[in-house]
């Protein structure tokens, strides 16, 4: 072990700094950015608008695009079904939480 | 090496079609899936199954399993035969990179893995970002710290395999982070064999049930329990909080499941999440002949039918 590594790496929380790109999330995820224009245009992705020219993500988007890559390759689910899952797995939670926190 | 029953783990007959292996498989993925499932061992089971349906699903992998035939008995020791494996040849096992059983390596080993699975363009000479999960204390978002984060991380070696290795890796973890953000670690990704810089490591975080407080974004819970006369006439009272034991003002008529909230001090993420004490009235037991008598007198002195909206 180097002295480098019994220091503490300094983390940062990746979400609250990140504007994301079309080619940020296809790098991140190791996907095509084909697939993940496809993600927007059924309704996985959602597209933050701070210009029209290029399109940006928030940095949640990353989490979101990861789940729904796993349910595409891991459920054989086509991009409507996964759109539709994750949105229904947000309102689980959400109820979820809410019956959690009045019990 | 255990024998690892691949129609078992499938609840499938060994004489099943290729169409019930596929329903079957479908079935228990979105059972166990790690994202959807709520069962304990879900991950484990996830993989166990997608194991067996790589097997199951190829004619030629399932024919030459079905060789072994039903494995030793219960709890003996699995050895490939000599001749294992001759004779077929395996290829397109799919994406799935996550680690297979010794059992599913001895079997299919290096051949049977998966290949590559890149499927995007990559920015040449750039180390690929890799991905992982943890399971932090909360005290590691309310106060920052450093802590020791065991990682399994995906590890290419020189013919282009992929496996799972264990890494430690100490960070400090940025106050105020919610579960299901990321821990960004710049450069701590692949590192190419050339020059080219190192990708990028991104940590999803999640949090281990607090011995008191409750989670909900970036909002914590804290049920309080109060005597009925702290309620009903008003009291303060001390309450642990993330940052130190508060005084708290318990206002006069207080009802069980009462929230009571102090702004800005939940999780101190930006903007900080509030810190929310819920009441519950816990009731002293009727345990001498004293406190009976108090109870008795207090029956005496307050007519009260708790039942009253049931109509009895």
């Amino acid at each position: 072990m180097t002295a480098s590594d019994t220091e503490a790496l300094p983390g940062a929380i990746f979400e609250e700094s990140a504007v994301l790109t079309v080619e940020d999330l296809s790098r991140i995820c190791a996907v095509d950015e084909r697939h993940i224009v496809e993600f927007v245009e059924e309704g996985v992705l959602q597209v933050i608008e701070i210009n029209t020219t290029e399109w940006r993500f928030s940095g949640a988007a990353l989490r979101r695009a990861r789940v729904a890559l796993r349910l595409e390759r891991d459920l054989e689910i086509n991009l409507a079904g996964v759109a539709l899952a994750l949105d229904l797995m947000e309102e689980l939670q959400q109820l979820r939480r809410e019956l959690e926190t009045r019990r | 090496m255990e024998f690892k029953d691949y129609y078992k783990v499938m609840g499938v007959a060994r004489d099943a079609t290729e169409a019930q292996i596929k329903q079957a498989y479908r079935k228990l993925a979105r059972k166990y899936h790690p994202d959807v499932s709520k069962e304990k061992d879900a991950e484990a089971r996830f993989k166990e199954v997608g194991e067996a349906y790589e097997v199951l699903k190829s004619p030629d992998k399932r024919a030459a399993y079905d060789q072994l035939g039903q494995g030793p008995a219960a709890g003996g020791e699995f050895r490939p035969p000599p001749d294992w494996g001759t004779g077929f040849e395996f290829s397109g096992a799919g994406e799935r990179d996550s680690s297979y059983s010794d059992f599913f390596e001895s079997l299919f080993g290096a051949q049977g893995r998966a290949q590559g699975g890149r499927r995007g363009d990559f920015r040449p000479g750039r180390g690929e970002d890799h991905h992982a999960k943890v399971l932090l204390d909360l005290d590691a978002t309310l106060h920052g710290g450093s802590r020791q984060l065991s990682l399994r991380v995906p590890e290419m070696d020189a013919e282009g395999r992929v496996s799972t290795k264990e890494r430690v890796l100490n960070v400090q973890v940025p106050k105020g982070i919610l579960a299901g953000q990321h821990i960004r670690l710049a450069g701590q990704g692949a590192r190419l064999p050339g020059e080219g810089p190192p990708g990028d490591l991104y940590i999803e975080v999640e949090f281990q049930p607090h011995s008191l407080y409750r989670v909900d974004g970036r909002d914590l819970y804290l049920d309080l329990p109060v005597a009925p006369w702290e309620a009903a006439l008003g009291a303060v009272v001390k309450t642990p909080t993330p940052t130190g034991i508060v005084e708290l003002k318990i206002p006069p008529g207080s009802r069980a499941a009462g929230k009571l909230r102090l702004k800005g001090r939940g999780i101190p993420a930006s903007p900080p999440g509030d810190f929310y004490v819920v009441l519950q009235i816990a009731l002293p037991a009727a345990a001498d002949a004293k406190a009976k008598a108090a109870y008795e007198a207090f029956a005496a002195a307050v007519p009260f039918n708790p039942r009253a909206n049931l109509g009895v």
